[in-house]
């Protein structure tokens, strides 16, 4: 001790200590919540909801309350399902990050074990729509494109564009692109209805066609661009851009350069 | 106008400055070559338009930075055209530039006015030659040539007639009748109350006994929108509330503006929006209008449902639907 | 024998058929001005040259009906899709016709860069006066061009039967149907019926392929053969006066470059069709009433129509079982009515207030013209304005905006922002026009400070050179007109009222900073 405590005021000492305090109040903390990985066995159900309730505790409650009763800024979560968490969280949308007009796809912030212990944990309040198995969807065998491209624009198109790139709605809301999501977030967002889309259930479109949506959707999505550069797939906004930047800008660069003397 | 003499005299046209290919024959022999090339690069591109047309087959895609996935066949197609033109375009520019005279030549503009002796003789001829034609003396010819003329203009005009019908009652009537059944667009499924969920939107049209003589005439007309909200959030006058089903609500979904399709509903706000000049509805209150140039709320259809629980219109749209016509009714 | 001899021996040949030697000799020296600006015509005209060429092409394949077709072509996402012939036919063309996507696309590319040639060359001719006597036909015409540019674009790029252009044809039947009286008999007669019926295709490609582009050549002939018989308009400058025209003979220089601008203008056309993708219709669908895009826009030259009839109130009038659509009629008819019919007329409407009755062929620099300038940047600013709001759902997706706000800001800002964009540019004119002033008066400011003797500091000018002096100089200056209100027996003029608001405009117009008179060189001399 005497050794050490002849360094005690050395410079580095104040910041190396808080370095120790940190890392030990914090490595406890950590210890001490930690979760168990596996679950196998249906008594380990009861511990998936419970886990689910634990994080729902600590970073859901705060904006949709203890029992997930709902308050003023958020919606109750009783019934809305599995599905919707799945959904909400799976897609980085929940825990929103800020209080802005809509919540927008982000990096999830819990992994795919914690959405599905909160997910367990919200089904378990009431029945709700549930996250869809990898038997249902498969679209590759069971939906159609050309029948999804038909359903695509009938019921899609008008808030998420012909090309699923998104739209604008009021007061700053807007359908976000449908590119790059998970068959199993477009099937569960159909279902559940998150935030201003409405809810297509699967009396209004079935799951055949919810399939057939999804493959066409996952076909357009790899389509390449059949006559050139996208410009974006939003229509004739960016080719008048294109027209008067590139094609006209081009043209009048020439024209400057044919009128000028040769040295 | 101005009585101050110009106070810059006009220096007149800049000495001639030779380029470097009137002085030097080595300059020159170097833009020749150049314009060459420009026209061998041109050649270049035709040859690439034809191998791209004979050889490469139209499935083949390449990646290229920044356009992404690109089909070999098109670009190569494109590229040797627009090569091809463009040198040969630069090559002629180039050429004029470096190796044709440019001495500037000054020409002098000409009055456009004729001289004085050949207007006179054109006056003189143009009225002689009416004068002998009799036209100014013999009123009658005039007249009746005049009437001639206008009446013979109106038959082009009359024969025009059969490019369409006239206007007739079918303007203001849509296929919806009472006892109309719902169904889904697409699928032609009869849809029963219970099928949706609150916050559930449905597209519907009325159902055809045979699905087949549905044309896009019907469909322009019969496009419906289902909404089922909470029963409790509807601010509705009575009449209009009994056109509801349980909180299920209908609207023509053609709007009342220019005719676009109204179908984006938002959840949260109780919005339709119509995505072509952003009129917004509000179905709490009958699709009166909230934001935007449509004048008119949506039509709402009265529907109600079967002994089995299958959604059916009570009766015709009590007005017409789509945009405003001059013999519409408010 | 030489290229030379050869060429000699057509010409020969040509004038014992027709005996057009004289004319040819005259015509083969003619001198055309070489400016940059002045080729903007030109990118308009090689554009609808292209646009002939390339939409021949389409014609061999493109079946324009509307009988309805299931689709068994090679694009899977469509197949089994009911669909017009026509859109069948325009998908047959983009994926089995060898070339045939990028023909169509150079065809749209085309139209795109031929309306935008248009307008920057309506705005150059209009920037530097060349619209004054004896131009004041050619400009008519250009206008009719640019209207006519317009709706033959809107048929064009209808004709494939698409989502996106079918609900332009239903927009443009609302407002057809709009029309008081004889609204309803206008739409059943376009369409056979009611919309959207089985005409209305087969009768647009009439119009746009045989109707309109007959229009279009012979306006395009008189209006190229105005120019060249009143010879262009040339910028003022040295050597170069209302009297004469200064630059290069047709042969060979005026050939070559004008000749071969139009294979860049192909060239780049070409280069377009190729690497950008342009109206993809199989992603839009065939047309039908029930379904809409969000984002739906017409191509650019119809955006500020677009963005006028947004942001219109939704006004309706009711009288006596009749209706009357003010939120489709003022923004969709009557705006743009008087907008064109301005522009049409003010050639007239200036010499009106400028009294300016004589020739001109030397341009005016913009800044020489303030008002004229000022009106023209308010004009582009009103274009704008209405064009934003014709973009405003894409705006809003893109820069995280809400449409309602921008709705309201260009509602607003059609209002406030030209008459601001006037007062700003006349003002910059006028500054423009005393930066001349000192420049001639004062030399170029170039930057070494020296010390004098007693002290101070001072800047070292350098003189400008006479060539410039003489351009900052040249132009006219025209006093404001006098009309009295009454004669000189005190009796009141007729028209009284028209004058006194002649009297005013031309005042306005008048305002201008001096330019340099010969007085001021001598004072200037003197010190």
């Amino acid at each position: 001790m005497k050794r050490l405590s002849r360094f005690r005021r050395h410079k580095a000492a104040a910041p190396l200590l808080l370095t120790f305090a940190l890392l030990g109040i914090g490595g406890t903390f950590s210890v001490a919540s930690a979760t168990t990985a596996n679950e196998t066995s249906a008594v380990e159900r009861s511990t998936l909801i419970e886990e689910g309730r634990q994080i729902f505790l600590k970073g859901c409650s705060s904006c949709h309350g203890l029992n997930a009763e709902g308050v003023s800024i958020a919606p109750s979560l009783i019934g809305v399902g599995a599905a919707s968490v799945d959904f909400q969280v799976g897609t980085g949308r929940m825990p929103m990050a800020d209080m802005s007009t809509q919540a927008m796809r982000k990096a999830p912030v819990y992994n795919e074990e914690e959405v599905a212990a909160l997910a367990a944990y919200v089904a378990s309040l009431a029945p709700g729509p549930e996250i869809p198995g990898m038997e249902l969807l498969n679209f590759e065998r069971d939906g159609s494109t050309a029948e999804g491209g038909e359903l695509f624009r009938n019921n899609c198109a008008m808030c998420h564009n012909f090309a699923g790139q998104g739209g604008a709605l009021t007061q700053g809301k807007y359908a976000p692109t449908v590119m790059g999501v998970l068959p199993k977030h477009i099937y569960e967002a159909m279902v559940t209805g998150p935030q201003a889309m409405p809810v297509f259930n699967d009396k209004t479109i079935t799951p055949e066609e919810k399939l057939s949506i999804i493959k066409w959707i996952k076909s357009a999505e790899a389509e390449p661009n059949l006559g050139g550069a996208s410009l974006g797939r939003v229509g004739p906004v960016t080719e008048g851009l294109l027209a008067w930047t590139l094609g006209l800008g081009l043209l009048i660069g020439v024209a400057v350069w044919l009128a000028t003397k040769a040295k | 106008m101005s009585s101050q003499l110009e106070p810059i005299k006009d220096p007149g046209l800049p000495a001639h400055v030779h380029r470097k290919t009137d002085t030097d024959p080595k300059a020159a022999d170097r833009a020749e070559r150049q314009v060459a090339a420009m026209f061998g690069i041109s050649a270049l591109g035709t040859v690439l338009l034809i191998v791209s047309y004979v050889f490469i087959p139209d499935d083949v895609f390449v990646f290229i930075p920044i356009m992404g996935n690109q089909n070999a066949h098109q670009l190569g197609l494109g590229l040797g055209m627009a090569i091809a033109l463009f040198f040969i375009g630069l090559g002629a520019i180039h050429w004029a530039k470096t190796l044709m005279p440019d001495q500037e030549v000054v020409m002098q503009r000409h009055e456009f006015r004729s001289p004085e002796q050949d207007r006179k003789d054109f006056v003189d001829t143009v009225k002689e030659g009416a004068a002998s034609s009799g036209l100014g003396r013999r009123s009658l010819i005039k007249k009746s040539l005049g009437a001639a003329l206008g009446l013979s203009a109106l038959s082009p005009i009359l024969l025009l007639r059969d490019l369409g019908p006239l206007p007739g009652p079918e303007q203001k009537m849509t296929n919806w009748k009472s006892g109309t059944y719902l169904v889904t667009d697409p699928g032609d499924r009869r849809i029963k109350a219970s099928d949706l969920e609150v916050g559930s939107v449905a597209q519907v049209m009325p159902e055809f006994a045979d699905p087949k003589d549905r044309h896009l005439d019907d469909i322009a007309k019969d496009a419906l929108l289902l909404i089922r909200l909470r029963p409790s959030e509807f601010n509705l006058e009575p009449d209009r509330l009994a056109m509801t089903h349980e909180g299920i609500i209908a609207f023509s979904k053609i709007c009342s503006h220019m005719g676009c399709a109204v179908a984006l509903y938002e959840q949260t706000t109780k919005h339709l929006l119509c995505p072509c000049h952003q009129s917004t509805f509000d179905v709490t209150r009958a699709a009166k209008v909230i934001f935007g140039p449509a004048a008119r709320p949506l039509p709402q259809l009265d529907i109600t449902v079967d002994g089995e629980g299958y959604l059916i219109a009570r009766k015709p749209f009590s007005e017409p639907v789509g945009p405003s016509f001059w013999g519409r009714e408010k | 024998m030489t290229v030379e001899a050869k060429l000699g021996q057509v010409a020969n040949y040509v004038d014992e058929r027709t005996g057009a030697a004289a004319f040819l000799k005259k015509s083969l020296k003619k001198v055309f001005p070489d400016h940059w600006s002045f080729l903007l015509g030109e990118v308009a005209l090689y554009s609808f040259v292209i646009l002939l060429l390339s939409g021949t092409f389409l014609t061999f394949w493109f079946d324009p009906s509307m009988r309805e077709v299931v689709y068994e072509g090679t694009y899977q996402p469509l197949e089994g899709v009911k669909m017009s012939a026509a859109y069948a036919s325009a998908l047959h063309i983009s994926f089995e016709v060898r070339g045939g996507l990028l023909m169509r696309q150079i065809h749209h590319w085309a139209a795109l860069i031929f309306m935008a040639a248009i307008v920057a060359h309506l705005l150059r001719v209009f920037f530097t006066g060349a619209f004054r006597k004896p131009r004041e036909g050619n400009w008519i015409i250009g206008v009719g061009l640019l209207t006519l540019g317009i709706v033959e674009g809107f048929l064009g790029y209808s004709l494939p039967d698409d989502l996106l252009s079918g609900t332009g044809i239903r927009i443009a039947e609302a407002i057809i149907q709009a029309i008081p009286v004889v609204g309803s008999y206008l739409s059943y007669f376009a369409f056979g019926g009611v919309f959207p019926g089985e005409l209305f295709i087969p009768r647009i490609y009439i119009v746009h392929v045989l109707l309109l582009p007959g229009a279009f050549l012979a306006l395009i002939t008189v209006h190229l053969m105005l120019v060249w018989y009143q010879k262009h308009t040339q910028y003022p400058g040295p050597g170069r006066t209302e009297k004469n025209v200064v630059g290069y003979p047709l042969m060979p220089m005026y050939m070559a470059k004008a000749g071969g601008f139009f294979f860049i203008v192909f060239g780049v056309t070409a280069f377009l069709g190729a690497v950008a993708s342009i109206n993809p219709i199989w992603l839009y669908g065939p047309y039908t009433p029930a379904q809409i895009s969000a984002g739906s826009q017409p191509d650019w030259y119809m955006g500020w129509l677009d963005g006028l009839v947004r942001m219109a109130p939704p006004i309706e009038t009711y009288f006596f079982g009749y209706t009357v659509s003010w939120n489709i009629l003022i923004p969709g008819l009557i705006i743009p009515g008087i907008l064109f019919t301005g522009m049409a007329l003010y050639p007239f409407i200036e010499s009106w207030i400028t009294g300016d009755k004589r020739e001109h062929h030397l341009l005016d620099r913009p800044r020489n013209a303030p008002n004229r300038t000022a009106l023209g940047a308010m004009s582009l600013t009103f274009m704008l304005v209405t064009l934003i709001n014709g973009g405003n759902d894409l705006i809003a997706t893109h820069f995280d905006l809400s449409i309602n706000q921008i709705m309201w800001g260009t509602r607003i800002g059609v209002f406030v922002l030209p008459p601001l964009a006037f007062i700003i540019t006349k003002r910059l004119c006028l500054s423009l026009q005393r930066a001349d002033r000192e420049l001639v008066l004062h030399g170029r400011e170039t930057g070494r400070l020296l010390r004098m003797p007693s002290g101070e500091f001072v800047e070292v000018h350098e003189p400008i050179s006479p060539e410039k002096a003489f351009i900052l100089t040249s132009h006219e200056q025209l006093p404001a007109l006098d009309l009295p209100a009454v004669d000189a027996r005190g009796v009141k003029r007729a028209g009284v009222l028209k004058n006194k608001l002649r009297a005013r405009l031309s005042k306005a117009n008048a305002e201008a900073v001096p330019k340099v008179s010969a007085d001021d060189l001598k004072e200037i001399e003197s010190h």
